[in-house]
């Protein structure tokens, strides 16, 4: 039996063993930003501390930033605090920052790939729970807390333990209109949202091996969405090739130097895991949310479940959620009518995202009553959809193209839910409250999904449309 | 806030119930309440909204029920701080007045930002958890004790078996759970690891 990629690289970046019994764990990338680093640095200054890397941190801002009008300061001045702050922390400490003004502004989760900072084999840490994202190319990466964050700044590295390794294996192929979000989706349902806690999740078979980096990415994202703090894939010719120009990237024969380490830290074909999942993505459907937690999806074909049946605990939760969302058991969820459409977060805001959102939408027109929106996930993402005339297609529709930011996922800027309004959302949470309202209500869905939904006002298969 | 290297053996006082499974940390802190560069203050936002509605009017929750104003133990079900990794979420808790949380289970992350703040999260059975929150709410001034070093909580002259993650117990115990400087002490085997990395030495990249 070899070694599965995660032992071989928390091995590798282990510094040595804690009195508490964790590791001391080496970070190779600290992705940092505005919501939850400026305390950390108020910490590392009241003790007199520096940051032990700089070069090895990077910092980007995405949460509160508006994405009509970026002009500064902002309109919100909790928001422009938040925005100084970041400004004279990386200034004070030489960090690297992509700010609003720079080509490479956007979601962090988004950034770090596009400018070949995440690489395979490292170990990657964010105060973001979405974090994860970057495990797409065979890197450890989790989401930490702001006092982690200052231990990273003040040590690069972090006390915590080795989690086990669950092997999940997803054969067959996607059909047609199916997508990398519903693979995930359906992997959060059937394990539940607790189900991945204490584990790393590693995702292979033929189905993950077809993927695009950025569906590898929509996977690994939403591994903490199912209790797991880590989810990667080993990485391979599809990530070599992506990593391959960009700015962080080896180049020349460093290139090839880093492909061959890249490629000694991928899982053996025999590696041995602590559990192993499977299931086949050829029967997979397009998956659509009902509940308030991202385990509450079934395929856009079947009904919402009935409460009799479930377990105690299930139960209380989806009871729950029929009470939030206003649904009755057993009714269908296609043909649920929305009144927002949102296609955007770091789940699902990459070009491949936006083409496929742009493909349902040509030559249809949003349902009147429906607010749309596009939020690219980053500047970079943007002027690439601008070269393929995306944005024409999505206005001419009706929708609203953004500038880049984290926009209606969580809501620390402008873009909110209004009273009880239903989103259809490719973002990652459900949560009671998550799209700024406390009686908002948010479907989680692919993007193409969502682009059905707001031509349509209602919660439709987008694989419909295709044959229509 | 618990002192910077105080040693959390043992955390008594009173009880406060919040139901529920797969709590997660938007709704014990909403996102919106975040825009703020210092945790101060943000003990007022803990559950903010389950706690008044949007006119701002006070809804019936524990968490405004004067008879639990002075709770520190705070007693949940499963799955408790999923989500989110914001450390607004405990950090919001300590402030209300939060000193350890007991619950069937944990969210990873909330556990481990809970710890950073010398707050224990320990764990006991369902049964367990179910028998507790009734005497809780039955009797909001009973005294709670949880001891670390035994693995057990006590109330009412009842005591419950009570677990939790060794490496925290052991840092929290030891007083080294606020843990930059544990891991500062170590510089020169932090800089030996990094140097072996060939990420670091050999293709490394600065543009």
């Amino acid at each position: 039996m070899s070694q599965n990629l995660l032992n071989k690289v928390w091995d590798l970046h282990t510094v040595g063993r804690l009195p508490s019994g964790q590791d001391q764990l080496f970070i190779g990338l600290h992705l940092i930003h505005e919501v939850t680093s400026p305390q950390a640095f108020q910490m590392i200054e009241e003790r007199g501390l520096s940051v032990m890397y700089p070069e090895r941190t990077i910092a980007t801002v995405d949460h509160i930033v508006p994405t009509e009008d970026q002009a500064r300061p902002f309109k919100d001045d909790l928001a422009e605090q938040m925005m100084k702050a970041l400004e004279e922390n990386t200034k004070n400490h030489g960090i690297r920052f992509y700010d609003l003004g720079t080509e490479h502004q956007g979601i962090v989760h988004v950034v770090g790939p596009e400018l070949g900072a995440t690489q395979p084999g490292m170990t990657i840490a964010c105060g973001d729970s979405h974090t994860s994202t970057h495990g797409a190319f065979g890197a450890i990466a989790f989401g930490i807390g702001t006092s982690q964050i200052r231990d990273v700044l003040a040590t690069q590295c972090l006390a915590i333990a080795r989690p086990k390794v669950r092997r999940i294996q997803v054969n067959g192929q996607l059909p047609p209109g199916v997508f990398a979000k519903d693979i995930i989706l359906r992997i959060i349902a059937d394990l539940g949202v607790k189900g991945g806690i204490g584990y790393a999740y590693e995702y292979g078979g033929p189905a993950i091996d077809a993927l695009s980096m950025e569906g590898r990415m929509t996977i690994c994202n939403m591994s903490i969405e199912g209790g797991a703090r880590v989810g990667y894939v080993n990485p391979d010719e599809t990530t070599f090739e992506y990593i391959k120009g960009r700015t962080f990237a080896p180049k020349g024969d460093a290139f090839d130097r880093a492909v061959s380490w890249w490629r000694e830290i991928a899982s053996g074909p025999d590696a041995e895991y602590d559990d192993v999942y499977e299931l086949d993505a050829s029967t997979l459907d397009p998956m659509v949310t009902w509940g308030i937690n991202p385990g509450q999806a079934i395929s856009v074909r079947e009904s919402m479940p009935t409460l009799d049946g479930m377990d105690p605990g299930a139960r209380e939760v989806a009871a729950s959620a029929y009470d939030h969302m206003g649904f009755e058991e057993g009714e269908p969820i296609e043909g649920t009518p929305i009144d927002v459409a949102f296609i955007g977060s770091c789940t699902n805001s990459r070009i491949s995202d936006l083409r496929e959102a742009a493909r349902v939408v040509e030559g249809n027109k949003v349902q009147s009553g429906v607010r749309a929106f596009v939020v690219p996930g980053s500047k970079q993402v943007a002027q690439q959809a601008v070269k393929e005339g995306l944005p024409q297609i999505f206005e001419a529709a009706g929708f609203q193209w953004r500038g880049a930011g984290c926009s209606m996922c969580l809501a620390m800027n402008p873009d909110k839910l209004q009273g009880r309004e239903l989103c259809a959302s490719s973002s990652n949470r459900n949560f009671i409250g998550r799209q700024g309202s406390p009686t908002g209500r948010t479907l989680l869905m692919s993007p193409a999904m969502v682009a059905a939904a707001a031509v349509n006002g209602k919660v439709v298969d987008v694989r419909s449309l295709a044959t229509a | 806030m618990v002192e910077q290297g105080a040693q959390v053996s043992t955390v008594s006082g009173r009880g406060i119930v919040v139901r529920g499974n797969d709590i997660d940390t938007d709704r014990i802190i909403p996102a919106r309440y975040m825009k703020v560069v210092t945790f101060d203050g943000l003990g007022e936002f803990a559950f903010r909204d389950v706690r008044f509605d949007s006119a701002g009017n006070t809804l019936d929750h524990p968490f405004n029920d004067p008879q639990f104003a002075d709770a520190s133990v705070l007693f949940v079900n499963k799955n408790f701080g999923c989500g989110s990794s914001r450390e607004h979420a405990p950090q919001a808790l300590v402030r209300w007045g939060i000193r350890a949380v007991v619950g069937e289970s944990f969210a990873e992350i909330f556990a481990g930002n809970c710890n950073a703040l010398g707050v224990p999260t320990v764990t006991v059975s369902e049964e367990a958890i179910g028998q507790l929150m009734e005497q809780i709410e039955a009797n909001p001034s009973a005294e709670v004790t949880i001891d670390l070093g035994t693995g057990t909580l006590t109330v009412n002259g009842t005591t419950f078996e009570a677990a939790s993650n060794s490496a925290y117990r052991n840092a929290l115990m030891s007083g080294e759970w606020d843990s930059t400087s544990v891991l500062r002490d170590n510089e020169p085997a932090i800089r030996k690891t990094a140097s072996a990395l060939p990420y670091v030495t050999d293709f490394a990249v600065h543009s």
